[in-house]
């Protein structure tokens, strides 16, 4: 039986965490490829890098970072944040990302997910929906609208639609992501993420508003998200990935604990 | 890069996917891996991995346009410890659904599309899922129960022969994801993105000698 994943998402600005982290060891303080390193050694199933570095020009420094993680961490890596062509998307391969995360320049141009699709197979492409709630209408017809640029830019964009409209286009996962409960540590949005989980045969990883264990429980049950995303309830050191895997093998939620 | 007679091990380039990942994993495990695409190359190498990610209509095609699917069969025949991974497991049967394609035959069977009953799950087969030994195999030395490895595919092998299935997962369905006979071992899953126990895989494959 396929197992539930727990993914860790570090933002890196600059080719460093953008949250500062306290570590009991100082020395290291906001280096990815410790924090990484660390995870990975600690059980994490996958790990996430967010590049929310604004200049283009420092794109480089971030391909540095997926090179010297993917030498060291031997689990799926993840890259997104202003990927906006297939050359975008090469390049972070080659530097050792599996999958890539699109999704502002996906919604602009819907194209882009099937053009790295071609280029770079469709398992490897995850579409990363930012949602947002709001009233029912006809242009929204679940009450979930997607937005860009952070959260900042409504799209007028009906969330469900977008989701198996990403499908059809060749995205072969969905990363879920909701404004109204990220950075809130009061758990995932279950009602989204178990909506459009079952509008789609592609798997669904849940984003924003972990704060808790049975948060991470909530989703992977009645949520029927296929992964859980942590942020900083793994970066603050309050929780450790291991401690989550422990308590949510305990719940009977299946997980890989051999590691 | 030396051009000496003969290499410690040479990954199968064949426009099938990203190789580096195979590539560094060897390096983690001190065998020296280089990623080659001609038939000669292949022929020097001491040992080779033929990994693959992709569709097997393409693989085939970009395998017979580069010459390397004769020269699969022949360091296969001569003995060369050889290890498949995924895609290049699912090319090693005779025939996939995936883009009605006839492939090497080293193992006789078909790859068949995932067609689940239960709408929750998902396809492809993607995450972690226990690997359970049916059979002792030097390449699966230290595998124990519960432990996982990473998976990304919707086809899935059917071999003919079952004396030529070392493990097995469950998804639905069981599926064999350990092929092997004599010198040739092949996985459906990814040793190189397993964590510990993939790269102990890949470290046993390094000083393996090709007989089981």
């Amino acid at each position: 039986m396929l197992s539930k994943r727990v993914i860790a998402c570090l933002d890196v600005r600059d080719g460093k965490l953008a949250k500062s982290v306290k570590f009991v060891d100082t020395k290291d303080i906001g280096d990815p490829v410790q924090k990484a390193r660390e995870y990975y050694e600690d059980g994490l199933d996958e790990l996430v890098f967010y590049d929310i570095t604004a200049s283009s020009d420092k794109r480089r420094i971030m391909l540095d970072v997926v090179e010297r993680v993917a030498e060291q961490v031997f689990i799926p890596l993840s890259v997104g944040g202003g990927v906006r062509s297939v050359a975008d998307a090469t390049d972070l391969r080659l530097a050792g990302a599996e999958k890539i995360n699109v999704n502002s320049a996906a919604v602009q141009r819907p194209e882009l997910i099937s053009e790295c699709a071609e280029a770079i197979g469709n398992q490897n492409v995850v579409l990363s929906m930012d949602v947002l709630r709001v009233a029912v209408s006809a242009q929204i017809p679940s009450g979930y609208e997607i937005v860009i640029n952070g959260g900042r830019k409504p799209m007028g964009i009906d969330a469900l639609w977008w989701a198996r409209e990403g499908e059809r286009l060749g995205a072969g996962e969905l990363v879920v992501n909701s404004i109204d409960a990220d950075g809130t540590r009061e758990g995932y949005e279950l009602n989204l993420t178990s909506r459009i989980s079952k509008a789609v045969r592609i798997p669904v990883i849940a984003s924003g508003g972990a704060g808790l264990p049975e948060h991470l429980y909530d989703v992977l049950t009645d949520g029927a998200a296929d992964a859980a995303l942590v942020a900083s309830m793994v970066h603050y050191g309050d929780h450790r990935i291991s401690g989550l895997k422990q308590y949510l093998h305990g719940r009977g939620v299946k997980v890989r604990m051999s590691w | 890069m030396s051009l000496a007679a003969s290499l410690a091990a040479a990954i199968v380039d064949y426009d099938a996917g990203n190789l580096r990942s195979v590539q560094r994993a060897c390096h983690e495990v001190g065998l020296n891996a280089e990623i080659v695409g001609d038939p000669e190359s292949l022929l020097r190498a001491d040992r080779v991995i033929f990994p693959g990610v992709g569709a097997a209509g393409a693989a085939m095609q970009s395998l017979h346009r580069r010459g390397l699917g004769s020269a699969i069969k022949e360091i296969i025949a001569r003995g060369t410890p050889t290890l498949g991974i995924c895609l290049g497991l699912q090319i090693s049967l005779d025939y996939s659904e995936e883009n009605d394609t006839h492939t090497l035959g080293l193992f006789a069977g078909n790859v068949r599309h995932f067609k689940l009953a239960d709408p929750s799950l998902k396809v492809p087969h993607m995450g972690w899922n226990e690997v359970r030994s049916v059979k002792a195999h030097p390449l699966l030395q230290g595998l124990e129960a519960g432990d996982e490895f990473y998976y990304v595919h919707a086809y899935y092998p059917d071999p003919i022969e079952r004396s030529i299935v070392y493990a097995v997962s469950d998804y639905e369905q069981e599926f064999a994801c350990a092929l092997g006979r004599d010198n040739y071992f092949a996985t459906q899953f990814h040793p190189e993105k397993s964590g510990r126990v993939g790269l102990r895989l890949l470290k046993c494959f390094s000083t393996w000698e090709g007989t089981c």
